[in-house]
């Protein structure tokens, strides 16, 4: 029987049993294991649960100090916008001490952060970053969408012999959703087709698959077919099921919560131009944030930020085109 | 009476080889540049200068300790036993070096000498060192950990962040800041609020409440006496102290940045090529600290002037034929580049 969890409960459940599994593995990072009544330090003791000082670029550097020394550490980031004070760390140092040193060392761990929050944290707090991250060799990139992959994702990732940035979407924190029994893991690189459809393919990640499962219904109500691919990982990125999906409906939708040109969208776009282009019976479209910061106001950002309305208009206008390559 | 009293006759002999290999590898390396243009690539950064402050660090170990040191990093290895052709091979981008061509001369590495990794990113290196030092705490190996980095580094975030948590956490690591007077090709009192003020830069560990000590870094005994009780007190679970070892870098920062097709090459030190300073420079070679060394050594009976020349013979033909080696290596083949990007 599948469990029912929300999605930051998946989270934690598979940092718990991945400790219990694996006596290598740590967890730490800033206002959290503050006193001996918090869940982790009462299961594994201070040694593998700690608090830190702010001060991220030691907290990610000595992570993958202690990972090239067998330890597998989880750090607690909060804020996807945190590990840009770190960034070094994250996609210079992490990413590219294995390769130096010619496949001398390996660098396990786990850079856990929340991002997106369309909430009212205006600019420095709700963004998408990981366009950034995306593109760098030797980094993996997690984006879960639902409780198992939440669950099934970090436990792939704690598992994972290379460092892996994993982004929990706080608009989804709360989210309840089955997480299959046992010991399930999601393997990274393996896109998910969350509903079939035949007349239209909507690419989303993380909180932008809800919205576009619910624009799917929405559609659905009209007779529009759309399926929706969830990539789970950029990187790796499942290209072969994207395209697989354009074969069979012809069209393409990529919706993302960063703007246009720093978004994984942009990405998919090229590599979709590239291997399915004779597939496509209409241009790709892409829903994203409007080209400005992440306003304050909740009017503004909700005017900014891709919206079901805003992806149903999409798949219409695709399914509206015709290529003259046809 | 200081524990280097007690360092027998082989181990300061030891102790004086391992300065003449530091200090005749770095010199080869520099040749290199003349009489094998193009061989080396990009930037190299060399350690004559520091032979007395490393080799007084490294005599101060045990067995499994680790180095982690910045990327000046050519001097470590060496004495820590990795066979220096496969260094020179490295620096040479081949594929015998100790990283088959993929790191160079600022990213050697060799684990299983216990020198898990350099970063080539000013400070980096030192949080690395402390997550190095978290694992032996977590896990018990009652290893200690020597973070080495440059003066320029102390003025890093990675610095001040890491060392703050390293006393919180009472890491067993030992943080050795090399003044070598010049941060890359800035004389130190334009840059460091210490220096300027005329101030020891091991002050700055006043800000982590652990113990700071500056120590003559052209003397092997000195520091093997100040880093080895640092180094016991971290591995008696009493966390990390930070030691200012002061010497003279004898090369510039580095080769000179040039583009090619202009060669890569080495200009004069900084003191005379940027600062019109000959005094400064001739003062740093007349305290050379191989040569004050192996005068003390020969004045105190520990060895002959012949024995010193028959080491310093054997060290020159041993790297000439490292040299050889590392020319004589391969290039590695371009598409061995897709190799060891993910584990």
């Amino acid at each position: 029987m599948p469990r029912e969890m929300m999605f930051a409960e998946g989270i934690a459940v598979a940092i718990t049993e991945e400790m219990q599994r694996d006596p290598s593995v740590v967890f730490y990072g800033q206002n959290m294991a503050m006193t001996d009544r918090d869940p982790f330090v009462r299961k594994f003791g201070k040694d593998r649960v700690r608090i830190t000082p702010i001060s991220e670029t030691a907290e990610l550097g000595i992570a993958v100090g202690a990972a090239m020394q067998g330890l597998r550490p989880v750090v607690e980031l909060y804020m996807a916008e945190f590990m840009l004070v770190a960034f070094d760390e994250v996609v210079n140092e992490a990413p590219r001490l294995r390769y130096m040193s010619g496949g001398q060392v390996k660098v396990p761990l786990v850079f856990k952060a929340g991002f997106g929050f369309a909430a009212g944290w205006a600019g420095q707090h709700s963004n998408c970053t990981y366009h950034a991250m995306m593109g760098i060799p030797g980094l993996r990139v997690a984006l879960p969408s639902c409780s198992a992959d939440a669950y099934g994702l970090m436990k792939s990732a704690i598992r994972d012999d290379n460092p892996v940035v994993y982004l929990h979407h706080y608009m989804l924190m709360l989210d309840k959703s089955p997480v299959p029994d046992g010991d399930y893991l999601v393997p990274f690189g393996v896109a998910d087709v969350k509903r079939a459809g035949t007349d239209v393919t909507i690419v989303a990640t993380a909180w932008m698959v809800k919205k576009s499962l619910a624009a799917a219904e929405m559609l659905a109500k009209e007779g529009i077919s759309a399926e929706v691919v969830d990539p789970r990982t950029v990187a790796p990125l499942d290209v072969e099921t994207i395209v697989k999906s354009v074969k069979k409906t012809g069209r393409l939708v990529l919706v993302d919560q960063a703007p246009r040109h720093a978004s994984a969208a942009a990405v998919i776009a090229g590599e979709v131009a590239e291997h399915g282009f004779k597939y496509l019976k209409a241009p790709v479209k892409m829903v994203t944030a409007l080209d400005t910061s992440v306003p304050y106001s909740e009017t503004m950002e909700r005017y900014v930020l891709p919206s079901e309305e805003k992806i149903v208009a999409a798949v219409k206008s695709v399914l509206a085109m015709q290529t003259a390559a046809v | 009476m200081p524990a280097s009293s007690q360092l027998s006759k082989e181990r300061l002999v030891w102790m004086y080889t391992q300065m003449c290999r530091i200090r005749e590898f770095e010199e080869r390396v520099k040749r290199t540049f003349v009489e094998h243009p193009g061989v080396i690539r990009g930037h190299a950064h060399l350690a004559d200068g520091a032979e007395a402050s490393i080799v007084g660090c490294l005599a101060t170990r045990h067995e499994e300790d680790l180095v982690m040191p910045s990327y000046r990093c050519h001097g470590y290895p060496l004495v820590l036993g990795t066979p220096a052709g496969k260094l020179m091979a490295e620096i040479y981008q081949r594929r015998d070096g100790v990283c088959k061509g993929f790191g160079g001369s600022m990213h050697l590495a060799d684990p299983a000498h216990h020198f898990p990794t350099a970063s080539g990113i000013i400070g980096q290196g030192i949080a690395h060192a402390a997550g190095a030092a978290y694992a032996a705490q977590v896990k018990k190996t009652g290893q200690v950990v020597y973070s080495f980095f440059g003066d320029g580094s102390s003025k890093q975030g990675a610095f001040f962040e890491t060392l703050n948590m390293a006393a919180v956490w009472k890491l067993p690591v030992v943080f050795v800041l090399e003044n070598n007077g010049y941060q890359a090709y800035t004389k130190i009192d334009l840059e460091d609020a210490n220096a300027k003020a005329g101030d020891p830069l091991s002050q700055k560990a006043k800000a982590f409440s652990i113990p700071g000590i500056t120590v003559d870094g052209t003397d092997p005994l000195a520091v093997y006496d100040v880093v080895g009780a640092a180094a016991e007190r971290a591995r008696a679970g009493d966390g990390p102290s930070l030691i200012e070892s002061k010497f003279y870098r004898m090369s510039p920062h580095g080769n000179a940045i040039t583009v090619p097709p202009v060669p890569t090459q080495f200009q004069e030190h900084e003191a005379i090529e940027v600062y019109g300073n000959k005094a400064e420079f001739a003062a740093a070679q007349a305290n050379d600290p191989i040569k004050k060394f192996r005068a003390k050594l020969t004045g105190n009976g520990t060895f002959t002037d012949a024995d010193a020349k028959k080491i310093e013979d054997g060290v020159k033909a041993e790297m000439e034929e490292v040299v050889k080696f590392a020319l004589a290596s391969p290039l590695p083949a371009g598409e061995e580049a897709l190799k060891y990007v993910y584990a």
